[in-house]
């Protein structure tokens, strides 16, 4: 319908600049939060099926005789385990999904900035699962009467933030990487689970796997993140440390900026070759 | 659609058209799930994956023992953990065709008009992932017998046992992901595997990894009433033998009543799967949800 057709509605002002980039942070983020409230389902599947995946961990402690704190250790990682499976599912693959789905053509046409997309999706996510994480860690924590002792409360809200912000920048940079991918990036993804949640020690202090093995596992920011909250959280989590705080503090930082330059720079570089090599809308299924 | 085609068929006929829709998405399955790589990748995708999940177990006994893998419930928590990569494998597999084939391939209406059988349709698509599951059961078992002392000897397993319980065990299985594919009709695609999700909530109940004695006294009923915990049993009963009979939780029953019990709730289970369907199959046809797409 032209404009003379409809002469009675007021024209529709067009965001631009960083205004049409916040209102697309807010878009992509939109469908994340509601999509919770749409579908209860995750309730039962992702939050009540969880506790009792990592309620499996802590009775294995307790069969073998392990000190209490580390149920403490097993309920934080397992509260964590549901960042990392959102920044591998909703995060790293996700493009490849959308390309598959027929949306990624879409959000390329479209004249917003595909770094607002990748931060929507990381925004919506963040909320949507710190919601099961939080209640992971609660439940959790009262069923086996975890007992935390915090240390300094902004120190670990910095390490929190921080590893979360460093965590989703290396999901919006896998996630341009995954662009030029076909089904491998699914497998890649699936591959990405058990392997990471050793390294990075979910279940148990990283510095057990050897100081070397430690320092490679660092580069997923949860490594260095669980441990420093681990510190901050146990009394004994110092002694089990594998870096002082502010050391990891500062890695975690590093990392952040890291992460966040290499997801702008790649996702650029990325689309101009998918584009080049005709991969946006191509579907090798 | 699929459910009228065959409504006047006979016995025979039904059964044929099943066979033909399980053969073929066996088929399909593997091509999805093996096509994507050279095999050299897929090999290595195979085994990387089990070994760190049972790495994650061997840290966390060896840290607290300090290494000490002699001990009889080492062998009792890795064997529990290397047979339930099944469990994980095949419920997945069954369950995520109906994701697969509904959002990401998007034929599951193509799939509903074709003439097939979609409960043999969905077991077909699972066994791709139990022929790679077992791969990983096999590695892991080697890695284990090499290098933590497991104790296997091939002269004292009792084989007949094993391969009896091994298949009454898979069956069960994709008895219960068929149980969950009805389910993922009705609901929408999360992110995470709901056949993952489901097997990692057993790992609980099973007594896969630690003795049910471990759980609180009003846990324990739910892992009796879970056909894995006895599966599981018979199992490690077939390859280690004594070792297996000196954990009190299920000592008190022959190999034949594990078995009975076994076969009794695998049963149940295929009962189950058929409720489960019809109602869900339905539901699904009346809300519109067979071309559903979820992408949050």
């Amino acid at each position: 319908m032209n404009r003379e057709a409809r002469p009675f509605l007021p024209p529709v002002p067009k965001a631009s600049g960083w205004r049409l980039f916040l209102k697309t942070v807010v878009a992509r983020a939109y469908p994340r939060v509601i999509g919770q409230q749409r579908e209860r389902s995750w309730i039962f599947f992702d939050v009540f099926l969880s506790i009792l995946a990592v309620s499996a961990y802590v009775f294995v402690y307790r069969a073998i005789g392990a000190p209490e704190e580390y149920v403490g250790f097993v309920v934080v990682g397992g509260a964590m385990t549901a960042f990392w499976l959102n920044v591998l599912w909703s995060m790293s693959s996700q493009l490849y999904w959308e390309k598959e789905s027929g949306n990624l053509a879409l959000y390329i046409m479209a004249p917003n900035s595909m770094m607002a997309v990748l931060l929507g999706m990381a925004l919506g996510g963040i909320i949507a699962t710190a919601l099961r994480a939080g209640a992971i860690l609660l439940v959790g924590s009262l069923i086996f009467h975890v007992h935390y002792t915090v240390g300094s409360l902004p120190a670990l809200i910095a390490v929190f933030v921080l590893t979360l912000a460093a965590l989703y920048g290396l999901g919006m940079m896998s996630a341009s990487l995954f662009l030029l991918w076909g089904r491998e990036a699914w497998h890649l993804a699936n591959l990405a689970q058990e392997p990471i949640y050793l390294l990075s020690g979910f279940y148990f202090p990283v510095k057990n796997l050897g100081f070397w093995v430690a320092v490679g596992a660092s580069i997923i920011p949860l490594t260095l993140g669980l441990d420093a909250m681990r510190q901050l959280l146990f009394p004994s989590g110092a002694a089990l440390g594998f870096l002082s705080v502010p050391v990891e503090v500062g890695v975690l930082a590093v990392l952040c900026v890291l992460f966040l330059a290499a997801a702008r720079g790649l996702l650029g570089y990325m689309e101009r070759v998918a584009v080049r090599e005709g991969r946006l809308l191509e579907s090798r299924r | 659609m699929s459910r009228n085609v065959y409504s006047s068929a006979s016995f025979r006929e039904r059964w044929a058209a099943a066979w033909r829709s399980f053969r073929v998405a066996t088929w399909l399955g593997w091509q999805i799930e093996s096509n994507w790589t050279d095999p050299f990748l897929f090999a290595v995708y195979s085994m990387v994956k089990p070994l760190a999940s049972a790495a994650i177990l061997v840290v966390m006994y060896g840290v607290i023992t300090n290494g000490q893998f002699q001990h009889p419930i080492f062998p009792y928590i890795y064997l529990g953990n290397a047979f339930y990569i099944y469990v994980g494998a095949v419920m997945t597999g069954v369950s995520w065709a109906v994701i697969d084939d509904r959002e990401h391939y998007r034929t599951l209406k193509y799939i509903y008009v074709a003439p097939i059988r979609i409960p043999a349709y969905w077991l077909g698509r699972g066994v791709a992932r139990f022929l790679t599951g077992s791969f990983a059961v096999l590695i892991t078992l080697a890695a284990g017998v090499l290098f933590l002392h497991v104790p296997f000897h091939p002269a004292r397993v009792n084989w007949p046992l094993f391969l009896l319980s091994l298949t009454l065990g898979v069956v069960m299985l994709a008895l219960m992901g068929l149980v969950l594919a009805s389910i993922s009709l009705m609901i929408a695609h999360h992110f995470f595997l709901i056949g993952e999700a489901v097997a990692g909530a057993l790992y609980l109940l099973s007594g896969a990894i630690f003795p049910l004695e471990v759980l609180p006294p009003w846990l324990r009923p739910l892992g009796f009433a879970m056909p894995i915990t006895y599966w599981l049993e018979l199992i490690r009963r077939s390859l280690l033998g004594d070792v297996a009979r000196g954990f009190p939780t299920l000592s008190g029953f022959t190999n034949g009543q594990l078995l009975g019990i076994l076969a009794g709730l695998s049963v149940l289970f295929g009962l189950m799967a058929a409720v489960a369907f019809r109602l869900c199959d339905r539901q699904a046809r009346e809300k519109g949800l067979i071309d559903q797409t979820t992408n949050y």
